[in-house]
């Protein structure tokens, strides 16, 4: 009976050290971002610098564009940073958001199997990549989850007409998750999928999958960072956030962005505009 | 064997109409009886006559449908302490010995100085003073045994009902454990106890209530219980010819 | 097979270099979930005694939902949550949704029926056992209720820590409600979902080998534990 005691005491007192260790936190912001930038590590590199610049601490939320703008509806964010210009228009015209700044870009790349049955790799442009995938019913790969990503392809599915939704399960299939877990079920199931390039580039589980075709401008993928309407929701850090907003558009987070590699490769672009 | 005298006797026990039913099915049924002699009392009868039954209600486990049981005109209840019962296969806490006797005691809020002074008694008596510190669980079954009659006795009880208490025992086992409810007897503590057992009955009893199919047949002294039973059934019980089941 | 031993390669280098990171998704993870598990000990418990003992009106109704809520899925649990602690939800004024606190109230919720389902069977069953007996003995409900609660004390630290298992494992709520935020609440599971889509199926498989391997440590101690205790009070 007393050694059960001595062990309950110690496992009270461990239980009660734990839980009373979070002491003074300095001040933070929410960003929502996608999983693409949380993948590619960016922010990792981003936010050190711009702690130390300014004393606050960003906490990063990775979803998919499509909950990171309904986090922001809910006031559950301060800042987000998505890539897709029509939900973040509609989210500003809606009154959630006050200022969108475009900071940097990059562009979608379609992967597939290395031995690629299509040859994709010859196609001159998209729409003919995605016929092709169409008119062979070959294993495609989508998001299916909202995201700016899954937009975008939906927007170029719409492009040609076709309604992937109908063939949803048979050659066409929607994984209803992030930009890593879809490219391991495209590795999986030796499939095509539309992949942002900076979570391709991070991507560490290719086996398989080989970059098929890239560079057609219609694969352009703008990244912005939309504040949220301190109007809508008081409670959120609005000057905090737009010292992060400004911070990122300054000639040094610009620089910052641009510096950021990954194996030799530089993964996104800057292009904010001058206040 | 004469019988010894209790004082501030906590008899007669008066059974008057007692009757329970179970599911339509009569346990007991209008049993009446008087007890207010001292020693050993045995319940006598083959299964299923109610012998058990009407042990739980004496301690107040059990409760009549109609009729009343009384110890000297009041209904018991459980906690009263001069009153101690032993089950035919005792449930002990996972502690030692000593600890299962204290625990009993301090239910009854006895003084800690004074529980020491009654285990050390009780387990003189019961033999299991070298088992004190072991684990009550690790007994054997007679020890188990012994160790249940010591816990209902640290209490000293005026009253010590048993349920069967040899039932699970080897010849050897009955044999201490007989030995052991008449010292009780002897140290002026009344015993009742329900048995099956037509020998074990010869060689305990001072009188006998017998019971078949929850009607009280005989209640006699037993020297004419053996000797010249009064009814048909008694001398058939004594004759082997009773059958346990319906 | 290759993945699997380079995994554990993997996980050892992590232990013995006393990776930072590693070290503060470990404890983060222990901090939630034995917080988590300490209150739902502290309302399970006594939920399930008395659902053991006391009859009273719609207790048929409780222990059937108690039943249920055992194999609660996380994510829904997570849902739940979510929407009561976000800013637009009921609790939303408190601001707790990413923060650990959170992660406890979620995991508080997926653990409190598993310790009070598994107490009113522990209690139930000793009170089939030892009900008569204490009864004869003289010992009144109050008496009884800690007796009963004393002579299960190992079982009920055993449901405690059952408890605590999936508490530990569980992903589905933490990274709702959590949202995974690097030195903030980023625990275990979520490194492991976050490791697994970004590829790095080693480490994330070196982290799996680590938070079985904390899960057997607990369990294990557990387990010594009474049955030392057995050894002595057979």
């Amino acid at each position: 009976m007393k050694y059960f005691w001595v062990k309950a005491t110690v496992l009270v007192a461990l239980v009660v050290t734990l839980a009373s260790v979070p002491a003074e936190k300095p001040p933070f912001i929410t960003l929502s971002s996608t999983t693409s930038i949380e993948n590619s590590g960016l922010l990792d590199y981003l936010i050190p610098r711009f702690r130390d610049r300014s004393g606050i601490d960003v906490r990063v939320v990775s979803v998919g564009t499509g909950r990171a703008l309904k986090l922001g509806e809910t006031g559950d964010t301060d800042l987000i940073l998505v890539h897709h210009r029509p939900s973040e228009e509609a989210f500003i015209s809606k009154g959630y958001g006050v200022k969108r700044r475009e900071v940097m870009y990059n562009d979608f790349i379609i992967a597939g199997p290395r031995g690629d049955p299509l040859n994709i790799r010859k196609e001159g442009s998209v729409e003919r990549v995605l016929t092709l995938i169409y008119e062979h019913k070959m294993p495609f790969v989508s998001r299916g989850d909202e995201s700016g990503t899954h937009k975008k392809e939906m927007e170029l599915w719409a492009l040609l007409d076709v309604d992937v939704q109908q063939y949803s399960g048979r050659w066409y299939h929607e994984t209803g998750a992030g930009m890593g877990t879809t490219l391991n079920i495209a590795n999986g199931m030796g499939a095509y999928v539309l992949a942002d390039r900076g979570t391709w580039l991070s991507f560490k589980n290719r086996n398989g999958l080989a970059l098929l075709f890239e560079n057609d401008p219609l694969l352009h993928n703008q990244y912005s960072i939309i504040e949220i309407n301190p109007e809508r929701h008081p409670h959120t850090k609005s000057k905090e956030a737009a010292r992060f907003t400004d911070w990122l558009a300054s000639s040094e987070g610009q620089q910052m962005i641009a510096s950021f590699t990954l194996n030799g490769q530089q993964l996104f672009f800057p292009n904010a505009l001058p206040q | 064997m004469p019988s010894p005298v209790i004082p501030a006797s906590p008899l007669p026990l008066k059974i008057q109409h007692l009757s329970v039913s179970r599911r339509g099915k009569p346990l007991l049924d209008d049993v009446n009886a008087t007890i207010s002699s001292a020693g050993i009392t045995i319940i006598l009868g083959p299964n299923g006559a109610g012998k058990s039954l009407l042990l739980h209600i004496a301690h107040g486990l059990e409760v009549p449908d109609r009729g009343s049981l009384t110890w000297n005109q009041d209904i018991p209840k459980p906690q009263e302490p001069w009153r101690a019962f032993v089950f035919q296969k005792p449930v002990f806490l996972q502690r030692s010995v000593q600890a299962n006797l204290e625990y009993v005691l301090s239910l009854h809020k006895i003084a800690k100085a004074r529980q020491d002074l009654l285990i050390e008694q009780a387990l003189q008596h019961t033999g299991l003073i070298q088992l004190s510190k072991q684990s009550a669980r690790t007994l054997s079954g007679g020890e188990q045994q012994r160790l249940n009659v010591a816990r209902a006795w640290v209490l000293e009880p005026k009253v010590m009902l048993l349920d069967e208490p040899t039932a699970e025992l080897d010849p050897s086992g009955v044999a201490t454990m007989e030995m052991l409810i008449r010292k009780i007897a002897q140290l002026n503590t009344k015993i009742i106890m329900t048995t099956h057992s037509l020998d074990q009955a010869r060689r305990l009893a001072n009188d006998i209530v017998f019971l078949h199919r929850g009607r009280l047949i005989e209640h006699t002294p037993a020297k004419v219980y053996f000797a010249q039973p009064k009814t048909r059934l008694a001398a058939d019980f004594l004759a082997g010819k009773l059958l346990d089941t319906d | 097979m290759n993945d699997f031993s380079q995994a554990f390669q993997k996980a050892l280098q992590l232990i013995i270099q006393l990776d930072p990171d590693l070290i503060e998704i470990v404890a983060l993870s222990l901090q939630v979930s034995l917080t988590a598990v300490f209150i739902a000990g502290l309302i399970g418990l006594p939920l399930g005694a008395a659902l053991a003992l006391y009859k009273f009106f719609g207790r048929g109704l409780l222990v059937a939902i108690l039943n249920t809520f055992m194999g609660l899925p996380p994510v829904v649990v997570g849902l739940v949550v979510y929407l009561i602690l976000s800013r637009s939800g009921p609790l939303g004024a408190l601001g707790l949704l990413f923060t650990p606190t959170a992660m406890v109230i979620a995991q508080v919720c997926l653990v409190t029926p598993i310790i009070a389902a598994l107490t009113r069977q522990t209690v139930m069953d000793a009170n089939n056992e030892f009900h008569a007996q204490l009864r004869a003995l003289g010992a009144k409900p109050q008496s009884m209720m800690n007796t009963l609660l004393w002579e299960t004390r190992y079982s009920l630290v055993t449901n405690v820590f059952a408890g605590f298992g999936r508490a530990i494992a569980e992903v589905g709520a933490v990274l709702i409600v959590g949202g995974n935020i690097n030195h903030n609440t980023r625990v275990m599971t979520t490194s492991i979902a976050l490791e697994t889509s970004k590829g790095n199926i080693e480490l994330a498989l070196a982290l799996g080998v680590i938070l079985i391997t904390l899960s057997l440590i607990v369990t294990s101690a557990v387990m010594s534990a009474r049955q030392t205790a057995h050894k002595i009070y057979a």
